[in-house]
């Protein structure tokens, strides 16, 4: 499946907690995943799961206070980053491990010309002169396909086109060649036939470069043809892992398949209903005991109600934290696969 | 950019004029006469002060040659002190006022963005609390309360400074201070909640995720966007400053002029009132333009056409 | 995210912000404070009379050349130049100060919210004429005209439509209140500006919301619509604003009063008892100084209240 480069990557039951007026809140609590080299993790789940919070914390990006990362082993290629001191976390970033977020049009600096917000990453970490950070910046733009580079490099964030902000977002994150990628949402704020183009323009500069990637969104259908490894995320717990296909052909666990069942799909009969997993993501400051998503699952049983699920190992790299896993995973062989 | 400029210059002058005819207005709707006092003037001394100063024609005449006397910035002998011109009068008194206005926001603008700007990045610390109760008080006195206060303070119980004269330096602190109080509170404010906003926004994570420190994060990605409110508060604040150099000059006794319409007023003195009132509106819209045309230069959203 | 602000309308936004209020420590002082000093000017000025018979307009004829006095158990704050007792003077200027500031921000408010509303709701041309006109008369330096209006049309030159209504309310043909109600409509036409600019602004972003359409489909009038469904929902920030203009019309009304422009004797607000305590600053310091500190006080109060409002209502500019 993928190329034992060795693990860029490893995150080890991570906790990040905000303190806030409601009381503290759980973002992110116990996560586990390990991203090999070259290969691209796909990171899925409601808003309010948790996803953008893990990835916030590898960079240590969450403000310190409401937010502390209380718990958890961090291991970027063999560097211990909750161990290093925030000078050396600054070397890191936008040098080895980049991050392009979710709204281009707030993510850059309105006031600054983008000439400026590129060159400023490789004066600062490749140590490049004013002309040579030029030249590169403007080698980035032609390479992220923005069309008549050389004038356009001069421009201000709101005279580009979303798609347009959202490449020159991933040329400023690839400026200095990271080993890591870690792309928040970068879709979302999109038009589909632009989110299409934009993934493929990941997909290709990830080969080009041999970056890993890390993609966090809340759509399935964006994960799908871009990931080898699939982490489902519900109230700041994995709910499911497993590769891509297996996690798309026999799911383990009902919100993976809740969440499958609600991707529209052209095939079915006309007239159909549209799916949609009843209720909404809970309040992650008062969570109920038991399984957080007991109370919108269709099998949920008194146990899931009362008691936490156990993470179940379904095989080698295939585990769902649910009750009722094993039955769920055959349940989905038995339907021969979701799609 | 320029043809922006261009029309705003234009509209000035027809906005002045309209102001001065408000104003010429209100002044001949109201009742009584510069020349009215306690006594009753016997009838033929009213005949010719009238005849003198053109009052016997009728008011359309009047208002027509007064108009087309103001167009060429000509508005005549202050009825007051006879034989000095209006524009003698405001440009004898004018380097006062605006000295110490100028001086008064230079200083508000000099502590309170500095004040504003660390209570920002400090947030909920010692410093953050103490420089915006010390606002707050800003805001709430007065500036015809804090002058005196000072006066009494460091000039009649310290002796540091000189109670109300002109000349000097040291005769300038106890008014600009007094002056610039307010001020320094209402930008100090505005500059910390420009500043909170601006640190809470998606672009600055950006600038963290990229790697770089906090103090390029600060002054290359966060000030200029953080400043705005205070450049928008420049303009009503100028027009506002007014109104304070006008207590400030009275309370340190300064010949500026706004002392010197308030006089003016008093004494229905017409032409200087007009003069004054003409000069100001002029004064109070060029800055409003220059305002308008930093907020343009400092963000680059904003495209006048 | 949006969706969830919506649903949380009517009451159940008045009690949140309330509650909010309530927890910001500043804005709890302020209220109480301002509480504190609206009760004492409207009962003070009795009981003190009751207890020392003093009033602000009393003079005591003891053939004293001197009648000014420093605080003493008798006078806690003194006498004035005349020899009236100052605390008594000082609750009746912040009678009156305190009233001129609540109703002419009222009229600000009457003014620059129907004219806002109007403009907002209208749309198209009449709204672009309707904030050119604000826009021309913003950049006109008001606070001169509104000294050559007092000044002129002041004292024995107040019109008649003026006194006329002063005289509805108690005035008795005093013309020193009929200069109070000129300078309620002199000071409300000051700040109605910018209270029209925002209530434009909300009814801009909210008339296209749904309720507005289901208002419309059944048939209510303009007028209607306007006042009784866009207004209330625009009320946030019309409320922070006019808790922030008391204080500001406030300030103007004693600037003017200290100029000899606002409220004529025998009547006095504060500023005009600030302009008198200048006079012997030297001497008798606590002529400025006690007036001056009470109307600095509540203007804290009154500071402290808004900043409260401002941050109950919208809580993105909280401090977190």
């Amino acid at each position: 499946m993928s190329d034992h480069n060795g693990i860029i990557l490893s995150v080890n039951d991570l906790k990040t907690y905000f303190q806030t007026e409601d009381g503290v809140v759980k973002a992110v609590d116990g996560i586990t995943f390990t991203l090999e080299k070259g290969e691209t993790l796909g990171i899925v789940g409601e808003s309010g799961s948790g996803k953008s919070v893990t990835n916030l914390s590898v960079m240590r990006l969450i403000p310190e206070p409401p937010g502390k990362i209380v718990n958890g082993d961090i291991i970027f290629n063999g560097i211990d980053v909750r161990a290093l001191s925030i000078e050396e976390v600054r070397k890191i970033r936008g040098k080895r491990i980049a991050m392009i977020f979710q709204d281009p049009m707030t993510s850059l600096n309105p006031f600054l010309k983008i000439s400026t917000q590129l060159m400023e990453v490789t004066r600062l970490h490749l140590g490049h002169s004013k002309q040579q950070a030029r030249a590169h910046a403007l080698k980035m733009l032609k390479m992220v396909g923005i069309p008549d580079a050389e004038s356009r490099l001069n421009n201000y964030p709101h005279e580009f086109s979303g798609g347009m902000r959202q490449r020159v977002m991933i040329a400023m994150a690839l400026s200095c060649d990271p080993e890591l990628l870690i792309a928040d949402e970068p879709t979302t704020a999109l038009d589909v036939t632009i989110q299409a183009q934009i993934l493929e323009l990941i997909k290709d500069l990830k080969e080009r470069m041999g970056t890993s990637v890390i993609l966090i969104t809340h759509d399935l259908g964006v994960v799908a043809g871009m990931t080898e490894k699939i982490i489902v995320m519900y109230a700041g717990k994995v709910f499911e892992q497993a590769p891509t296909k297996e996690l798309f052909s026999t799911p383990a666990n009902p919100y993976t398949k809740g969440l499958l069942k609600s991707v529209p799909d052209p095939a079915h009969e006309q007239g159909a209903e549209l799916y949609q997993i009843p209720g909404l993501p809970p309040d992650v400051a008062h969570l109920p005991p038991g399984c957080p998503f007991a109370e919108r699952c269709d099998r949920a049983q008194d146990i899931c109600r009362v008691e936490y699920p156990p993470f179940v190992q379904i095989n080698e790299n295939h585990h769902s934290l649910c009750h009722f896993a094993r039955e769920v995973y055959a349940e989905s062989i038995r339907e021969g696969g979701v799609k | 950019m320029i043809p922006f400029i261009l029309r705003r210059l234009l509209i000035i002058i027809p906005m002045a004029l309209l102001v001065v005819t408000l104003t010429w207005g209100l002044i001949r709707v109201a009742p009584g006469n510069f020349y009215t006092s306690e006594k009753r003037l016997p009838p033929a001394v009213e005949e010719n002060i009238r005849k003198k100063y053109g009052l016997d024609k009728e008011w359309y005449e009047q208002y027509g040659l007064m108009m087309l006397n103001v167009v060429r910035f000509d508005f005549g002998d202050s009825l007051k002190y006879s034989g000095q011109s209006v524009n003698e009068i405001i440009k004898r008194h004018l380097p006062y006022s605006a000295t110490i206005g100028l001086l008064a926001y230079l200083l508000a603008l000099v502590l309170g963005l500095t004040a504003g700007i660390v209570a920002a990045l400090k947030q909920n610390s010692a410093f953050d609390y103490g420089s915006m109760a010390l606002a707050m008080l800003g805001l709430s006195v007065p500036n015809f309360v804090l002058g005196p206060i000072l006066v009494l303070v460091f000039s009649l119980g310290l002796f540091l400074f000189p109670p109300a004269r002109w000349g000097g330096i040291s005769s300038l602190v106890l008014p600009v201070i007094t002056l610039a109080a307010i001020y320094t509170a209402y930008i100090a404010r505005l500059t910390r909640a420009g500043m909170l906003e601006v640190m809470r926004s998606d672009y600055i994570r950006t600038a963290r995720a990229k790697g770089l420190d906090e103090k390029t994060v600060l002054l290359r990605h966060a000030l200029r966007g953080g400043i705005i409110p205070v450049v928008s508060f420049t303009g009503p604040a100028l027009a506002a400053l007014l109104a304070g150099t006008v207590v400030v000059e009275r309370v340190f006794s300064i010949p500026g002029l706004g002392n010197i319409f308030i006089q003016a007023v008093q004494n229905r003195d017409e032409p200087l009132i007009l003069g004054i009132v003409a000069f100001l509106s002029i004064l109070v819209m060029v800055f409003n333009l220059l305002v308008d045309i930093s907020y343009g230069i400092l963000d680059p959203r904003i495209r006048y056409e | 995210m949006a969706e969830n602000v919506e649903i949380i309308k009517g009451t159940s936004l008045g009690r949140d912000a309330w509650n909010r209020l309530l927890k910001n420590k500043l804005a709890v002082f302020g209220m109480i404070v301002l509480g504190i000093m609206v009760i004492a000017v409207i009962i003070g000025p009795s009981i003190l009379y009751a207890i020392t018979g003093f009033t602000a307009e009393a003079i005591p004829a003891d053939g004293n050349l001197i009648s000014s006095f420093p605080p003493t158990w008798q006078h806690p704050m003194g006498t004035d130049e005349a020899g009236r007792d100052l605390l008594a003077r000082v609750l009746q200027g912040g009678r009156i100060s305190l009233m001129v500031g609540i109703i002419s921000t009222i009229v600000s408010l009457i003014v620059g919210v129907s004219y806002g509303a109007i403009a907002g709701y209208l749309g198209g041309r009449i709204d672009n004429l309707m904030m050119r006109i604000v826009d021309i008369i913003y950049a006109i330096p008001y606070i001169l005209i509104v000294i050559v209006l007092l000044s002129f049309f002041g004292g024995p030159n107040t019109p008649k439509w003026i006194t006329a209504m002063s005289d509805l309310f108690g005035g008795a043909g005093n013309a020193g209140v009929s200069q109070i109600f000129l300078l309620f409509f002199a000071l409300g036409l000051v700040s109605w500006l910018t209270m029209a600019r925002v209530v434009r602004g909300q009814i801009l972003s909210l008339k296209n919301q749904e309720f507005v359409m289901a208002a419309k489909a059944t048939g209510v009038s303009t007028p209607s619509i306007i006042f009784r469904h866009l207004v209330p929902n625009a009320l946030g920030p019309v409320i922070v604003y006019a808790t922030l203009t008391v204080p500001s019309v406030m300030l103007t009304e004693a600037f003017l009063s200290f100029l000899g422009l606002g409220v004529q004797a025998p009547y006095a607000s504060w500023g005009s008892l600030c302009a008198d305590g200048i006079k012997n600053i030297a001497i008798f310091p606590w002529q400025l100084i006690f007036p001056g500190v009470t109307m600095a006080l509540t203007l804290f109060s009154l500071n402290f209240l808004g900043d409260g409002l401002r941050d109950a209502l919208d809580p993105q500019t909280r401090k977190f």
